[in-house]
């Protein structure tokens, strides 16, 4: 990667780290509200719908606002969180990683769902019958059947993490080699005169990922099409 | 192994109000769509709770709303083989057929993967996808599954109602053979007079939500007031049968308790037991022995039951021997020949089919 600059390389791999993490972490939470809003029926169903989705239709300036006043050092959950696990969110790349979670979770959420909703739950019967309790019949039938939607899920959640810029800004702010994310250095470079060159080739990475990410996307709800039509 | 159902749960425009025992063998719970036979069949599976009732497993209680017991389907262990079979997109046959296993408890005695594929005539088809399978095979895989899941009861849902009568006819032979080689109650919901009349032992005429009549299948399609239920081209009884000889010139003679019947060869071996539908509507009856008529079975019998439908036929019922038969005549005739109960006449059958072939019963 020699041409990438050092500064150029550490928010890539920033990014990169960041999006991992961010994905890895929201995975599981991103599984179990889908299947809640897709399957259960429960008091604040809407409720909790409308909050999943609201990072979507907020301004990212605003939600890393709130997150600022909820997870800062000062704020009551931050406070909590550095005393009890001596965790600290605001202005480190711990939290740039629940932002872009944050971020990303909605796309999550909407992809995952589709893909149980899509699982015919006669299927599910089927399999509790056969003698497997409600969370084996998760576990070997929804599970396996959903799981190209999980990853779709996925890939998508990876890619808004790399690419979230307002929320991140906000909360943890621009700091080079701290919390400075690739979209975070585009931004730098474009105002300091004769940063254009890493700019573009920052842009470049970016461009890359977002295709590699859209094309795996698309290969893989083609093959959940085929998975659960039992070709 | 004998199960107890007695629930009632109301969908509506319908009300469920059920109560039947099934005994080990099949049982046939027979009925219209929107007769609540699926109601019954997935109330006792644990797929729908009942507004109120029981349901009893030998003495294993699965659902009582009484005290609230309501055992969870995968604790029931009754294996359900469903009218869509229902396979997992996922996994192979072999995939498939495992999972019935998976679950199955350990230390419980019954045939292995390897029998249950040969049983079915499955062997081959292991290793592919079930989107590559026909209805009937689907069919029998399911069927596999369900017994590889060590069940103490098999529950069948209209599994041959999506399948063509080639395909049907494929897998009738395999249930018959799963009701004579193993000792699995089977709950089988049909709306098909033939399906019953071949599997059956026992049958529970459901209509409209009620039990309309409960008995062997011999009784219950010789009861003239269940011809409206199963049809007037349907109905005719089922009677017991024995291979007397096969005859030179093709035919197979047969024993009925009421004297012999003449059939185009079947492939049973002398002696074996059968049973044959004799439709009430290929039945003619004479006062006389008739004579110069191309027919070869002439039953003779006394009438027991004359009913009269709206039209203008009435069904008559007959002793032969010590089974019944039914005939549909016209009210004209039945005027002309001066039929009542306790009259002797006799029964001339045109066409007689082979319901059954049940070596080794009765």
């Amino acid at each position: 990667m020699d041409w990438l600059g050092p500064e150029e390389w550490q928010a890539v791999a920033l990014s990169l780290k960041v999006a991992f993490w961010a994905t890895l972490l929201s995975l599981p939470f991103a599984l179990l509200v889908s299947h809640a809003l897709a399957r259960w029926n429960f008091p604040g169903k809407q409720l909790l719908n409308a909050l999943v989705h609201l990072p979507l239709f907020l301004p990212p300036v605003v939600t890393g606002y709130l997150l600022l006043i909820t997870f800062g050092r000062r704020a009551p959950v931050g406070a909590w969180l550095e005393q009890t696990f001596g965790l600290v969110l605001a202005f480190r790349w711990t939290g740039a990683v629940l932002a872009a979670a944050i971020m990303g979770f909605p796309l999550m959420v909407r992809a995952i769902r589709l893909a149980i909703e899509a699982v015919d739950p006669k299927l599910e019967q089927a399999a509790s019958t056969l003698g497997a309790s409600r969370l084996w019949v998760f576990a070997t039938v929804t599970l396996p059947l959903v799981l190209p939607g999980l990853i779709a899920g996925a890939v998508l959640g990876f890619a808004k993490a790399m690419g979230e810029f307002g929320a991140t800004i906000t909360f943890v702010a621009n700091i080079p080699g701290q919390t400075q994310t690739l979209p975070s250095a585009v931004y730098s470079f474009l105002q300091v005169p004769g940063g254009e060159s890493s700019a573009l080739r920052l842009v470049a990475v970016s461009v890359a990922v977002a295709m590699t990410a859209l094309v795996a996307s698309e290969v893989l709800a083609r093959r959940a099409a085929n998975r659960v039509s039992g070709q | 192994m004998s199960l107890s159902v007695d629930i009632r749960h109301n969908l509506g425009d319908l009300t469920v109000d059920l109560s039947f025992r099934a005994p080990s063998g099949i049982t046939a719970l027979f009925g219209h769509s929107g007769s609540g036979k699926t109601t019954a069949i997935n109330a006792v599976a644990g797929l729908l709770k009942p507004q109120s009732g029981q349901i009893t497993l030998q003495s294993d209680v699965l659902f009582d709303s009484a005290t609230g017991t309501n055992m969870s389907p995968h604790r029931r262990r009754l294996g359900y083989v469903f009218q869509d079979a229902r396979l997992f997109p996922h996994l192979s046959v072999l995939g498939n057929l495992n999972y019935g296993k998976r679950f199955a408890p350990r230390g419980h005695s019954g045939p292995g993967l390897t029998e249950v594929a040969e049983m079915l005539g499955i062997t081959a088809l292991l290793r592919r996808r079930p989107g590559e399978l026909s209805g009937g095979e689907k069919q029998r895989v399911a069927i596999g599954r369900a017994l590889l899941s060590r069940p103490r009861m098999l529950l069948m849902d209209e599994p041959l109602a999506a399948l063509d009568a080639a395909r049907k006819d494929e897998i009738l032979p395999y249930l018959e053979q799963l009701r004579d080689q193993t000792s699995l109650p089977i709950l089988y919901v049909s709306h098909s007079v033939a399906e019953v009349a071949r599997l059956a032992e026992t049958v529970v005429v459901l209509d409209q939500g009620k039990v309309a009549q409960v008995g062997t299948v011999e009784q219950v399609f010789s009861d003239p007031s269940m011809v409206r239920q199963l049809g007037l081209r349907e109905a005719g009884s089922v009677l017991p049968a024995q291979v007397r000889t096969h005859h030179l010139d093709g035919l197979t003679e047969l024993a009925v308790s009421g004297g012999r019947l003449f059939l185009p060869q079947i492939n049973q071996p002398l002696k074996a037991q059968t049973r044959v539908r004799i439709l009430a509507q290929d039945v003619i009856l004479s006062r006389e022995l008739p004579s110069g008529l191309s027919a070869l079975n002439i039953l003779p019998g006394t009438v027991t039951e004359i009913r009269a439908g709206g039209g203008p036929g009435v069904v008559v019922q007959l002793r032969c021997g010590t089974d019944f038969l039914l005939a549909r005549i016209t009210q004209r005739s039945a005027k002309a020949l001066k039929l009542a109960p306790g009259v002797p006449c006799h029964a001339v059958v045109k066409s007689v089919s082979v319901a059954r072939h049940d070596v080794g019963h009765n």
